[in-house]
């Protein structure tokens, strides 16, 4: 006969508020198996723990049903409790009565009612429980960092100063991503390369960390402790390690206009080139796409001039194999195409700047040496005008719902830096709101607006039009309500930003899953921001959000603490909620491997389904997709699940 | 064309390519057309093919392990590929022969004009898998809206909608016809039939045939139904059991874009796959 304990919790006036706890207790104490019943303001305290442990042992219960808040709050607390009191933890069970019962219904009465359902249902729940126990599984004392920007940079340097190897894996010819491009970083307007290029270089010449670049990720398996990953590693057509970064190939080679992606298109570089002069590794790539060699098989001419022969026009991709505990994904974001936002005439003239251009344009070491000049006529302009939101915040389908972010803050230290080169200039930006939340950022804004003399201007730009060689612009002044018909030499557009476009695939491969903005999902917005939803993968820097370096470096030491304390440990403990396979009744039919997202679901005996628990997540989708109920799913089995949904019905 | 059919089949049992031959035969009724296994050329001299030829063969190949030719309606074909797809059916054991067909007949029509109603809506007239074809692919229908019924039925009111079903429901014997003869309830061990869950004994409990039992098989086999019709021809009650599973096409086909179990063997379906990308787009 089963003696089950229920505890029914106040929450202090959380539950005890709304929910007539005592009638909780009084009814759920005739139901069958229940041995005891009790309330107490905090289940959850130190006392509330006794309360359950000491029962366990005075009544010898057989299972415990805790009537309290949701089982992702403290379901493991009480499944802790229990265990330390001797009882197998998997005997206890969560009634919600403040989440589902308190907080949701307004009149006592039908919250009790319900209350006392969903105890009813625990306790017809844990009458049908066994006790289950966790396995076992290896963990390989490595990790894998999905991107190269400062994301993965610093999370490679933390994971690696633990002492755990870290191999990075970037897509393009060098590590640095984004923050490589940038100019000046707000608020404190130091030189963003100067505070990375060192990381850069560390992170190099690291004896944990290895990096691939011109890299992408293949093929991945596994699951946390022991993921195999393939990675691709792109034929660079120049040999890694005979390579010396003297720069006489990309010096000689006569295919000179290719538009520079690092300098986001403002300048051309060579098919042979290096993407800056600090890359890592100093190695260039050779573009096979725009080199002469490989379109016509004629030139040659930077393997002619290479010293070292380290030019390889043979090379093929290769594809390395390697084994993981734990995955850092830091995939990063892009800036948005402009192809849908005609009004801003970005696509007619070339003084119409993106806001990563202009940061190529300022910089020093940037094509115009950072003198900021129209692109049109090499003239320095006499006005600058700034657009916010250019689809940040945008409900049509063309643009982003989300704010992007960062641009108040970047648009204001860009006017800034105009307005330190060139006190002439007249500055003005047009806002729908300045978001300044931040550190020293509101203070930083009102520099931008009150010292330097920007004029803020709240409204959206309706039409910009290339005339001549000035650029009109009509807009509303939404606060003094009248229209605006001004002229400018020059338009920085403050571009929505997304996820780059690996970040997707990336997390399907790790079966971890992407929003519908496709930034990678949380595993809880507050309480798990670095996890993902797979266990042993971890997220980092913009491809979850858009955020600004302070907050991205703070994400990815985050988690590199996470992955840390994965890999220290010698063997993980496994969720005993799997799925199994009632093998008379399996008839090998492939559909529950079929919905399986884990891959966990093979049919090798060539007779019935077999689950592996290390894949295995317990979600249940081979379950309900069993048409004969062949597979079930511990902890949450059919019997189980049938005598709750009894329970609460009779 | 029935006795190339006949020549067909003995050429292929003599030869060794076969060592079965799953065809028709004449039952005990004057219309009554019977599926049976041929061994020996001699047997095959009754092999039958006409309009009251209507079961779907398919389901006799599930497990089969030697040769087998079978000859199969255009419609059957859809089955059977569901079947190879579910692993039910090894098709290299299986020597298919499409058969040319102009309809079926219902069993009880004498004046042999009565086409069964999923002849009369068919869509599938094109020979979904075959090793060789006997006569012409199907003859062309007029073009009848298969969900023409599950339209009326939608347009009805909740309590008019409950009344038409509690109506035919009320009628099922539980003779499981409708379970046997569907292709692809192949379970080993129907839920139905299963104390492990606690079901069966619940089958036993009062209207359970007209709340549960026709609705649960009609999910048991959403995404995987052919819609070739035999639930209904089998049943003795005459129940519309084809209007549930065209209901549950239907909303397929409108949420997860048009789909044709058994169209090949590869293609996932709609609600037996994983796929992020689909699960964002149906808009529920």
């Amino acid at each position: 006969m089963e003696k089950i304990g229920v505890f029914v919790c106040h929450c202090g006036s959380n539950i005890k508020g709304n929910v007539d706890t005592a009638a909780v207790v009084e009814q759920i104490s005739h139901v069958d198996g229940v041995a005891m019943a009790v309330e107490y303001p905090y289940m959850c305290a130190e006392a509330g723990q006794a309360m359950i442990r000491n029962a366990i042992t005075e009544h010898g219960l057989t299972g415990v049903v805790v009537a309290a808040c949701s089982p992702r709050m403290h379901e493991a607390t009480f499944r802790k409790a229990a265990e330390r009191a001797g009882l197998n933890s998997y005997m206890v069970e969560i009634a919600n009565i403040r989440e589902q019962c308190s907080w949701v219904h307004r009149d006592t009465v039908s919250a009790t009612k319900k209350a006392v359902a969903l105890a009813r249902a625990a306790v017809a729940k844990v009458h049908r429980n066994t006790p289950l126990h966790p396995g076992e599984s290896s963990v390989t004392k490595r990790a894998l960092v999905v991107g190269g920007g400062i994301a993965g940079i610093q999370a490679a340097l933390d994971i690696a100063e633990a002492g755990f190897e870290v191999t990075i894996v970037e897509t393009t010819p060098s590590i640095g991503g984004k923050m490589a491009q940038l100019d000046k970083t707000f608020p404190t307007l130091d030189c963003s390369a100067c505070i990375l290029t060192p990381k850069m270089v560390d992170a190099a010449g690291h004896d944990n960390i290895a990096i691939h670049t011109y890299s992408e990720i293949e093929k991945v398996e596994g699951f946390v402790g022991n993921f195999t990953v393939s990675i691709r590693k792109k034929a660079r057509s120049v040999d890694m390690d005979k390579c010396t970064g003297c720069g006489d190939c990309w010096a000689k080679c006569p295919v000179k206009r290719v538009p520079s992606e690092f300098d986001s298109g403002l300048c051309n570089r060579t098919a042979i080139y290096t993407p800056f002069a600090q890359a890592v590794p100093n190695v260039p790539v050779i573009d096979r796409t725009n080199c002469v060699k490989f379109k016509t098989g004629r030139c040659g001419l930077c393997r002619t001039v290479c010293q070292p022969g380290a030019i390889d026009f043979d090379q093929q991709d290769e594809i390395i194999t390697e084994n993981f505990g734990a995955v850092v994904l830091a995939t990063g974001y892009d800036t948005i195409s402009l192809d849908k936002f005609g009004e801003y005439a970005y696509h007619d003239s070339p003084d119409v700047l993106t806001a990563l251009e202009f940061e190529r344009m300022t910089n020093a070491a940037g094509p115009t040496d950072g003198r900021i000049v129209r692109m049109s006529d090499g003239h320095k302009p006499k006005s600058i005008t700034f657009i916010q939101c250019v689809g940040s915040r945008d409900i049509t389908n063309r643009g982003k719902t989300y704010c992007s972010k960062i641009c108040c803050m970047y648009t204001a230290k860009q006017a800034i830096l105009i307005k330190d080169k060139y006190p002439d200039v007249d500055v003005q930006v047009f806002y729908i709101d300045v978001r300044t939340p931040g550190k020293n950022f509101d203070e930083f804004y009102r520099r931008a607006a009150e010292e330097y003399g920007v004029k803020y201007i709240k409204g959206q730009v309706g039409k910009v039009v290339n005339v001549g060689d000035t650029l009109h612009i009509q807009a509303v002044d939404m606060l003094e309500g009248r229209h605006m018909d001004i002229q400018t030499d020059m338009i920085i557009l403050a571009t929505a930003i997304q996820p780059s476009a690996t970040a997707k695939t990336t997390a399907g491969m790790f079966s971890s899953s992407v929003d519908q903005n496709h930034f990678m999902t949380e595993a809880h917005p507050k309480l798990r921001p670095v996890e993902s939803h797979t266990a042993g993968v971890f997220l980092a820097g913009c491809g979850q959000g858009p955020k600004d370096i302070p907050e991205t470096v703070a994400q990815a030491s985050a988690a590199a603490a996470k992955v840390i304390g994965l890999l220290v440990k010698d063997k993980l403990m496994t969720n005993p909620c799997t799925a199994a396979t009632d093998e008379d009744l399996c008839n090998n039919c492939g559909l529950c491997g079929n919905v399986c997202p884990y891959g966990a679901i093979t049919y090798e005996s060539k007779l019935t389904a077999s689950v592996n628990n290390a894949l295995c997540q317990g979600c249940g989708a081979c379950v309900v997709t069993c048409p004969s109920g062949a597979m079930d799913l511990h902890g949450f089995t059919n019997r189980q699940l049938m005598a709750e949904v009894d329970a609460i019905c009779k | 064309m029935l006795e190339i059919m006949k020549q067909r089949a003995k050429e292929l049992l003599e030869s060794g390519r076969v060592v079965r031959v799953l065809g028709w035969q004449r039952g005990d009724f004057p219309n009554l057309r019977e599926p049976v296994f041929f061994t020996t050329a001699k047997q095959l001299d009754n092999l039958e093919y006409d309009r009251f030829c209507a079961a779907n063969l398919s389901k006799y190949l599930i497990g089969t392990d030697v040769p087998t030719l079978a000859f199969l309606k255009p419609c059957d074909t859809y089955s059977l590929n569901q079947l190879v797809k579910e692993r039910q059916i090894n098709r290299q054991m299986t020597y298919i022969i499409g058969i040319g067909c102009e309809g079926s007949a219902k069993l009880t029509d004498m004046e042999e004009n009565g086409t069964l109603e999923r002849c009369l809506v068919c869509t599938k007239t094109v020979h979904a898998a075959f090793d060789e074809l006997i006569g012409e692919d199907a003859a062309p229908r007029e073009k009848n809206d298969r969900f023409a019924g599950v339209g009326e039925i939608e347009a009805m009111e909740i309590a008019a909608r409950y009344t038409f079903w509690q109506d035919h429901l009320a009628r099922c014997i539980r003779c499981n016809a409708c379970r046997n003869i569907c292709p692809v309830c192949h379970c080993k061990k129907c839920v139905f039939d299963n104390t492990k869950y606690d079901t069966a004994q619940r089958a036993n409990a009062s209207a359970f045939e007209e709340q549960m039992f026709h609705i649960i098989r009609a999910y048991h086999v959403a995404g995987r139904c052919t819609d070739c019709g035999e639930c209904n021809r089998a049943c003795p009650q005459a129940i519309p059991l084809h209007l549930l599973n065209r209901k549950l096409i239907s909303d397929i086909n409108h949420m997860f874009g048009e789909y044709q179990a058994g169209t090949d063997t590869e293609t996932p379906g709609p609600l037996t796959n994983f796929d992020i990308e689909m699960d964002k787009e149906v808009g529920l």
